[in-house]
């Protein structure tokens, strides 16, 4: 079964740090180290964790930029050197095919990075689509990792100084261990971090280097999730997917208003119905006791109508409880609401609640 | 006293005809750092092979299964503020239950402590 995954640059890296490997979007990744998830996820907040996410897709985008905005929520014309942006691409029915981030660090274009499950779909789209206007080129040769925490600076300090001048969203290409990398202040924990692109020849020896520094520790993909989940993020595939749109995920932010004054984006006269009517589901966040809520359990009111579902759900470490995020209908979604979620047949209370669980600390200089 | 071990991984320790009912230390750390157990109500009746028990982790959520018939007349209520006593003490104060045994000669069918080392092998 192994022999069809496919590996990272660090894959030998993870086996030798006792990684337990797993299957993830066709890879063979780390869901976890010896120091455990909890141990992991609290590392991560309290200090500084090194992931590696080169399993995820990273292209090059040069030509009209017009073609490739056409597919996404983000306004290009508003992205300067130096600067990124975490947009969305919609299919003709406003739903979303995925989450990606879009920046203009350094040297021609646009440098995109997808979800790993949904790279080869999601190029093949943009190829299409842009053909004879851009050219996408798929980056297969690059290592990407993320270091997350409070002392992820403290790290870059001493490692490649001129990245801490960057504030949350900014990118750029600088010199790390003499090799040049593409970094953004950015990542996916609801921490300050950083997220560096490596030619896959130096990514397992920078990634030994971080590791070597006395604040990371290595965090795997469980720890990854369970700090996404308490930092209110979506995990493409649960959290949305192609029948959800931005509107019932929560997720206006994403889209610039520029964007939906013009309206010229897949699905946009039924998000502008939507953002009217103001009658669909909305993703929310919600606490219990006890038991975890896990993807798939119903959300009922208190007289026992199903009214939502949960589409992520797990321990929280640093909250020390539940935590969960699902859709729930429209007249339960304010902060407070009780309800009931189904768990092994049995209801059990729980609290509409806003998101991040955890306070974010995005570093804004 | 005598411990004897199932295939899903459940110890039982058998006094008398009281038992007592834990997860192995191999199950403990397949399972990862344990954030709930959930217990069942004391007085319920389960057969061999039902699920009385839930353990979660932070990733997922696995079912424990009775060993043997019987009658719950205890449950570890330190699991509820102390999930993680089931990784550190998984044969000792992280048990789960306490049976009273229906039928004492279904212990015959479950495996000794060298039978289970094999099978974790």
């Amino acid at each position: 079964m192994t022999d069809t995954l496919l590996k990272t640059p660090l894959h030998a890296l993870h086996v030798e740090l006792g990684g337990k490997m797993v299957p993830f979007a066709g890879y063979d990744m780390p869901v976890q180290y010896p120091l455990g998830i909890m141990g992991e996820h609290n590392h991560c907040r309290a200090k500084a964790g090194l992931f590696d996410v080169s399993h995820m897709g990273q292209a090059r985008y040069v030509g009209d930029e017009a073609a490739l905005e056409a597919l996404i929520t983000a306004d290009l014309s508003a992205l300067g050197a130096g600067e990124q942006k975490y947009t969305l691409l919609l299919n003709d029915k406003g739903g979303i095919r995925d989450d990606l981030m879009v920046s203009r660090p350094a040297g021609e274009g646009l440098f995109l990075v997808v979800n790993a499950a949904t790279k080869t779909e999601d190029f093949a789209l943009i190829e299409a689509a842009t053909a004879g206007k851009g050219t996408l080129t798929r980056i297969n040769d690059r290592a990407l990792l993320a270091l997350q925490g409070p002392e992820a600076k403290d790290v870059m300090a001493r490692l490649c100084p001129a990245a801490c001048e960057m504030v949350f969203m900014q990118c750029g290409a600088f010199e790390l261990d003499g090799v040049e990398v593409l970094i953004s202040r950015s990542g996916y924990t609801g921490e300050d971090g950083f997220e560096i692109s490596i030619p896959e020849a130096d990514g397992a020896r920078i990634a030994k280097l971080l590791l070597a520094q006395d604040e990371v520790e290595a965090i795997g993909l469980g720890a990854r999730d369970s700090l996404r989940l308490e930092a209110g993020l979506c995990l493409y595939g649960h959290d949305m997917d192609e029948n959800r749109t931005p509107v019932e995920a929560s997720l206006i932010w994403a889209m610039a208003k520029t964007r939906r004054e013009r309206g010229d984006f897949p699905g946009a006269a039924i998000i502008a119905q939507q953002i009217q009517d103001k009658t669909c589901q909305k993703r929310i966040g919600l606490r219990l006791e006890g038991a975890p809520a896990r993807e798939g359990a119903e959300i009922a009111d208190k007289d026992g109508n199903i009214i939502g579902i949960v589409t992520s759900g797990g321990f929280g470490p640093t909250i020390e409880g539940p935590v969960a995020m699902g859709y729930i209908d429209r007249a339960f979604m304010a902060e407070g609401t009780e309800v009931d979620l189904i768990v092994r047949g049995r209801a059990r209370a729980a609290t509409v609640t806003k998101m991040p669980f955890v306070p974010n600390n995005f570093y804004r200089g | 006293m005598s411990t004897k071990f199932t295939e899903d991984h459940e110890w039982i320790t058998i006094d008398g005809d009281v038992a007592t009912v834990g997860i192995t230390a191999y199950a403990a750390e397949q399972l990862g750092d344990v954030v709930f157990v959930e217990l069942p109500d004391v007085g319920k009746t389960v057969s061999k092979g039902d699920e009385f028990a839930v353990v979660e982790s932070v990733k997922a959520a696995s079912e424990v299964y009775a060993p043997v018939d019987g009658e719950i007349v205890e449950v570890n209520g330190e699991l509820e503020g102390e999930p993680a006593k089931v990784n550190e003490e998984p044969t000792a104060g992280g048990w789960f239950v306490k049976f009273k045994l229906s039928d004492a000669s279904q212990l015959e069918g479950l495996m000794d402590e060298a039978a289970y080392k094999a099978h974790i092998a």
